[in-house]
């Protein structure tokens, strides 16, 4: 292989621009009221072989406001490396204006003036229409979809996932792979699976009782585009049975396997591919760590933590993108494809504003077929947002919408505590806001919502705490499973999140007593999510309706029951 | 977050204090390696052990362990009351020097490996397996 240097200056001879990305700082257009189509999806094809990667849309298949995290702390060698940088410092790094539609699109401050200026991102009809343009550009563009897709919504849980099969597949992705997708069962995911007329990969997915590859899924696909014969490696989501219910999909093992991906890589290699593409659902610390260890990928298309930057990340000479969430954005990646080595990439992280990019009338026709029968359901009005809060849920300790779900389980399940999981998942609500069941699914929607209510002791909770917090705070990314800290709801603590396990947490204080929990004392503990078989109790959306009902108007003060150290 | 009343109290009970503190080393295993090795200097590379970064179920956890031209292998769960799990002895005529397994664990710990090779020297891998009680997938 080339080192990076050469890689460049190979880069340098061959094009004018190398590595470019064309995020564009659009402040002064919008401006100027002259924020267009084409501008976003202005795109001087480059090269001879052209990706496009969208991931973790969670059922979204309309548009829908979505609020960045402030908070998103990286530990170990990633403390303050992106994507765990925020707000103004991410926009300085970037150099976005503030107030800018890529400063709304891409970060937290103002978001609700912001939303109401800007409108909502998303809506896969208008994906459809980007998916065309490049097509148009570049007719035989890869398609590639990085998971999390049939999971999300209350039409997606009322099908089993079927509306967004039967959506996606008027895309005509290429390749596919896979996490909360599984949560659908094993079953439905095979009968799914078996009908798909695109590749369903993961190098990582094997068979739980023999621990081989699983025949389901294959660990890649050959593509030949462009003359360039290119290879797609899956990389599924790698610690499902732990972080979702495992039960669900006995038959299943994964975990990352790098030293598998790297027999993968060397496999395709020696087959002839020219260009080794990684489609994976590791979450980005773990894709950047794993393009480290692994020899000979070009571009990691990356998933899960729904991070969205507008420039490649290099590592060596792997290209790692992170296309974000919610179908906020689609990225295009065109490569520059010779003598078997990448030369040279040009980029862009397409924004989706809804209100700018006109809707697909086939995929509209098609988001529409499989909302109406649902449709008094979804748009029932459970009550309204204060004027006073933005409803969302994104960021490392809490966020409003779980706030506002603790206080439902605590009032609801009469309990002292509650525990709410840190899902990343879920559609934000602004100022005004009419939340209708479709809002509330859009950040409850799971195949095991039951809401129990169970005693634990202070000791327990305690535990149950620390190992949470070392799936996100464990220094070395490949122990984290790339979700948030659990939400708590009746007390407050304090984390120290660069000690190790069984250290970070301290001072956790009853919120309603001021009262130190106490280790040997037993607490009635409310939450929904739990990956045991049989858990017993409400859905976690019925609890929730029930609570904002009673509300009416529905108002969520700053959260500051957690103490953060150690940053 | 994710457990019944039932198996909550059965962590409490015993897996939870397992649950807080990895386990790095142990006199048990320390005695193990030295009666494996007769207190030789142990040296590093030439043993392939792979274990999963994060158990899906500590109760049977895959491993394998590869070291070619090794004669025999020993493996500990450092972390577990009864350290050892196996020693593979590979004869003359074995077509390699690999051997795969399902072991159990107590709780986050390093599974550490020891092969004698045909020259006599030993090498050493080890990995840390995260036994966790589950968290929340993003």
């Amino acid at each position: 292989m080339i080192s990076r240097r050469d890689f460049l200056q190979a880069s340098m001879a061959a094009s004018a621009i190398v590595g470019a990305s064309g995020f564009g700082n659009w402040g002064r257009l919008a401006a100027q009221q002259l924020l267009t189509q084409d501008d976003l999806l202005s795109f001087e094809t480059f090269g001879n072989v052209s990706l496009i990667h969208l991931t973790d849309i969670h059922a979204q298949l309309n548009p829908m406001y979505f609020r960045e995290p402030e908070i998103n702390i990286g530990v170990g060698e990633n403390k303050g490396e992106v994507p765990h940088i925020t707000g103004a410092d991410f926009r300085r790094l970037y150099g976005i204006e503030d107030g800018s539609p890529s400063a709304y699109a891409l970060t937290y401050n103002d978001f609700a003036s912001l939303a109401k200026g800007y409108g909502k991102m998303g809506g896969l009809d208008r994906i459809a229409t980007v998916v065309k343009a490049i097509r148009a550009d570049r007719p035989d563009a890869l398609l590639l979809d990085g998971g999390d897709t049939w999971q999300g919504s209350y039409t997606c849980y009322h099908t089993q996932g079927q509306d967004m099969v039967n959506t996606m597949n008027l895309l005509k992705p290429d390749a596919m792979t896979f996490h909360w997708e599984f949560t659908l069962g094993q079953d439905r995911v095979r009968e799914i699976v078996e009908n798909l007329p695109f590749a369903a990969l993961g190098q990582n997915i094997f068979d739980a009782m023999w621990d081989e590859p699983a025949a389901e899924f294959a660990p890649y696909k050959f593509f030949e585009r462009g003359g360039v014969k290119i290879a797609v490696i899956g990389q599924a989501f790698p610690y499902m049975p732990i972080a979702n219910p495992g039960w669900m999909f006995p038959d299943y093992s994964f975990g990352i396997r790098d030293e598998n991906m790297q027999a993968m890589v060397d496999e395709c290699r020696a087959k002839g591919a020219e260009c080794v593409v990684v489609l994976s659902h590791n979450g980005f610390d773990v894709d950047k760590k794993m393009a480290e260890r692994v020899q000979g990928i070009d571009v990691v298309l990356s998933g899960h933590t729904h991070d969205a930057l507008p420039e490649p990340y290099l590592v060596g000479e792997t290209i790692v993108i992170p296309s974000g969430s919610h179908g906020k954005f689609v990225s295009r990646i065109d490569l520059d494809i010779r003598d078997g080595r990448m030369m040279g990439f040009r980029h862009k992280l397409i924004p989706i504003f809804s209100d700018v990019i006109e809707a697909d009338a086939e995929m509209a026709s098609a988001i529409e077929a499989e909302r109406a029968p649902f449709q008094s359901e979804l748009s029932e009005v459970l009550g309204t947002v204060a004027d006073d809060t933005t409803l969302f849920r994104r960021g490392n300790f809490n966020g409003s919408w779980d706030d506002l779900i603790c206080d439902a389980l605590l009032e609801e399940r009469d309990a002292e505590i509650a525990m709410s999981p840190g899902v990343r998942w879920g559609p934000s609500l602004i100022p005004g806001q009419q939340i209708t069941r479709e809002d509330v699914f859009g950040v409850t929607s799971m195949t095991y919502p039951n809401a129990y209510r169970t005693e634990m002791t202070g000791e327990f909770i305690h535990t149950i705490m620390e190992d949470v917090a070392d799936n996100i705070f464990n220094p070395d990314p490949y122990y984290q499973q790339g979700g948030d800290m659990v939400r708590m709801g009746g007390l407050g603590y304090h984390i120290d999140v660069s000690k190790p396990i069984g250290e970070r947490i301290s001072n956790i204080t009853m919120l309603k007593t001021g009262e130190q929990l106490d280790p040997a004392k037993s607490y009635v503990v409310a939450g929904w999510a739990s990956v045991n078989e049989g858990t017993e109790g409400p859905a976690i959306w019925d609890v929730v309706e029930s609570h904002i009902r009673k509300l009416g108007t529905v108002s969520v003060a700053p959260n500051t029951s957690v103490q953060v150290s150690g940053v | 977050m994710n457990l019944n009343r039932r198996e909550m109290i059965l962590l409490a009970t015993g897996a939870s204090v397992a649950a807080m503190l990895p386990f790095r080393a142990s006199a048990a295993a320390d005695e193990a390696i030295n009666a494996f090795t007769g207190g030789a200097e142990v040296g590093e590379g030439g043993l392939t052990l792979t274990a999963p970064e994060i158990a899906e179920n500590g109760n049977t956890v895959p491993i394998e362990v590869d070291a070619p031209g090794a004669t025999a292998i020993l493996v500990l769960a450092a972390g577990n009351p009864t350290p050892a799990v196996a020693t593979f002895n590979f004869g003359p005529l074995a077509g390699a020097q690999m051997a795969s397994t399902r072991i159990r664990l107590a709780g986050t710990q390093d599974v550490i490996a020891i092969a004698k090779m045909s020259d006599g020297s030993f090498v050493r891998a080890s990995k840390e397996v995260k036994v966790t009680i589950g968290g929340c997938g993003g």
